[in-house]
């Protein structure tokens, strides 16, 4: 995974309350069992009028945002569907961090394991942003703004960890764990 | 175990996966090498994208090209040796159908499923949670998670249920009072009178609905009723063991002293029954109420509705019963109830998917399935079929879809469809009376 320290980019406005899974990739784009080829039909209920037309009153299609690598959204962005296939359209585009009031809970922790950071800022200082952010992950701040983040999360992104190499260096104390719990347990196994 | 972070890492008990996003999880398992730490405790179901046709072959998909996904989720799960649900198969159906059904789902279980409505299955005590496909990888191979703690909320119901309300009237209820992000990523935990009175399916209704008000995930505390739904079921305990998890299964309750992040209180006869007539499941009013004064004009565009119109004017095009939150054998009875002896109206399309090949024989074996099809309903084979849209056989673009679903997001159920959520009740008056009808209003 790619490390997140600090990044600097054109930051693109979404600016609806609730945007969902189902929106961010739809169903019908996923199409095959991958984590990649998703870029094409990210949004695309938005994006296109038809057959891949873009749209030009939708925000990525205007020339002031193309390139675009942040995404700014209202309260809780990436609701709906576990679909990881969300967070994987939204990398695959370019994406490297959500800025919105709140996040869906699966799609936050699908985000932190894709090396993608989602901020939480308040609706005023989301609206202070201009066209080009600056992320410093270690600070914890996005220009003169100054957010919270899990520990564990932000450690994750700042070194690019895999979560599972991470967890199998506990493998004794898991080991001995279940050990003891079908003890604990019998019923359960 | 604490870890460093912050984080917790918790032993995982089991994990269900479907073919929409298992078949990646299990695919990249079996890429990397690596294996499930216990694939006896990992199961797969087919039920996203398979046919609802009722003589499907075995990869037959709904969706144009869906079969990969049938074909490379059968396959990984062998190699893996994991458990798997085969779309032929007669345990076949909605993962968080079949999971209780099996007797899967337990009180004081973790089970995690690379699937939102996981939080369903918290009905039976059990703490489950919808995570994606990456930490679906993560629990099979590792045999845990690494969670954050969730903050947590308790929702009462205090008093008893009006008469016609359903666990789907309160959950939408709930979700219009406190809003689409309202359970702000607690656990919560469903308790009071109304819950305790509640069969198991109707909890799983309630509990199916949490991750719409961005909740981690929904419990309820076990209790007899919840005991003696698990008894003699296929992957219960039996005997001791049996004996032994019901000890343990009866401490699991909150004590009185406990303090919650968040406390509410619902009143029971407060909860009328609720339809949305938006495109977020928190825009939502009383079956008898009006379309309210909003700013969202896109959710009133999209819908083609009013503000200060009646919910009940709308005419519908299309009925849909089905999907995990309302498409087990007491939603069928209760709908089946309501239907018989009458007809569909002209013009509308009316659809039920039962949630599984087990609710769908027993059905048969009621005879319900000749009061759908008498009244003019489809009667599908089982899966998520219509709940949502991945290409294939749907509704026209703009029709007025009620359906007993759990999202009304914007083409959720197709381009330019229009859905309205409500209980399986209010959708077969509704599709009786050709637009948006109380059950207490249909003829006998």
């Amino acid at each position: 995974m790619i490390p997140f320290t600090t990044h600097i980019g054109t930051a693109a406005p979404l600016m609806r309350d609730n945007i969902d899974t189902d929106q961010i990739i739809p169903s019908r784009e996923m199409t095959s069992v991958s984590k990649t080829g998703l870029a094409d039909g990210m949004f695309a209920g938005q994006r296109y009028i038809q057959d891949r037309i873009e749209n030009p009153d939708f925000v990525l299609n205007q020339e002031l945002y193309r390139g675009a690598t942040i995404l700014l959204s209202g309260k809780n962005f990436g609701c709906g569907s576990s679909r990881e296939h969300a967070v994987w359209a939204l990398k695959e585009y370019g994406f490297r961090a959500v800025i919105a009031e709140s996040f869906g809970e699966i799609f936050y922790n699908n985000c932190v394991r894709n090396g993608i950071l989602c901020v939480s800022l308040q609706a005023s200082e989301i609206a202070k942003l201009g066209v080009i952010v600056s992320i410093d992950l270690p600070a914890q701040t996005v220009d003169e703004h100054v957010f919270s983040m899990p520990l564990g999360d932000k450690k994750m992104l700042v070194e690019g960890l895999d979560g599972i190499g991470l967890t199998m260096q506990n493998e004794a104390e898991i080991l001995a764990y279940f050990e003891q719990d079908k003890i604990t347990r019998p019923w359960a196994y | 175990m604490p870890l460093e972070s912050g984080e917790d890492l918790i032993a995982i008990d089991r994990v269900f996966l479907h073919e929409r996003t298992g078949s990646v999880a299990l695919e990249s398992i079996v890429q990397s090498g690596r294996k499930p730490r216990a694939p006896k405790t990992v199961f797969v179901t087919m039920d996203h994208i398979v046919s609802n046709k009722a003589d499907r072959r075995k990869d037959d998909a709904r969706t144009p090209g869906g079969d990969v996904f049938i074909t490379a989720t059968r396959e990984a799960a062998k190699t893996t040796g994991i458990n798997l649900i085969d779309v032929l198969d007669a345990d076949q159906g909605i993962v968080h159908v079949i999971s209780p059904e099996l007797g899967i789902a337990q009180p004081g279980l973790t089970l995690v499923c690379p699937d939102s409505h996981t939080c369903s299955q918290g009905a039976l005590g059990a703490l489950a949670w919808g995570i994606g496909s990456t930490d679906a990888e993560h629990a099979i191979v590792t045999g845990t998670l690494r969670v954050k703690k969730p903050p947590q909320m308790r929702i009462t119901v205090k008093g008893e249920l009006n008469s016609g309300v359903t666990a789907k009237d309160l959950a939408l209820h709930i979700i219009k009072t406190y809003g689409a992000a309202g359970a702000k990523r607690c656990a919560v935990e469903y308790a009071g009178d109304a819950v305790e009175a509640m069969s198991i399916e109707q909890r799983l209704t309630l509990c199916n609905m949490a991750v719409e008000f961005a909740a981690f995930t929904a419990i309820i505390a076990p209790d007899a009723t919840t005991l003696s739904y698990l008894n003699d079921k296929r992957y219960a305990p039996k005997g001791e063991m049996w004996d032994a998890g019901v000890r343990h299964w009866t401490t699991l309750k909150t004590e009185s002293e406990a303090q919650f992040d968040f406390d509410y209180v619902i009143e029971a006869k407060d909860v009328k029954p609720t339809v949305t007539w938006g495109t977020s499941p928190a825009q939502a009013v009383a079956i008898d109420g009006f379309i309210p004064e909003t700013t969202d004009v896109k959710a009133l565009a999209y819908m083609d509705v009013e503000s200060g119109k009646a919910l009940s004017d709308l005419k519908i095009g299309g009925a849909f019963i089905g999907s995990c939150t309302n498409s087990r054998i007491t939603d069928l009875r209760a709908a089946a109830k309501i239907l018989d002896g009458h007809k569909v109206a002209e013009g509308v399309t009316a659809i039920c998917v039962p949630g599984s090949m087990t609710v769908r024989r027993e059905a048969e074996a009621e005879g319900l399935d000749i009061i759908f099809k008498a009244a003019g309903f489809e009667w599908g084979a089982a899966g998520c079929a219509f709940c949502f849209y991945a290409g294939g056989e749907t509704f026209a673009p703009g029709t007025r879809v009620i359906s007993s679903t759990n999202r009304n997001f914007e083409g959720r159920q197709g381009p330019g469809v229009r859905t309205h959520l409500a209980s399986p009740t209010v959708v077969a008056a509704s599709a009786i009376a050709g637009k948006i009808t109380d059950p207490s209003e249909v003829s006998k």
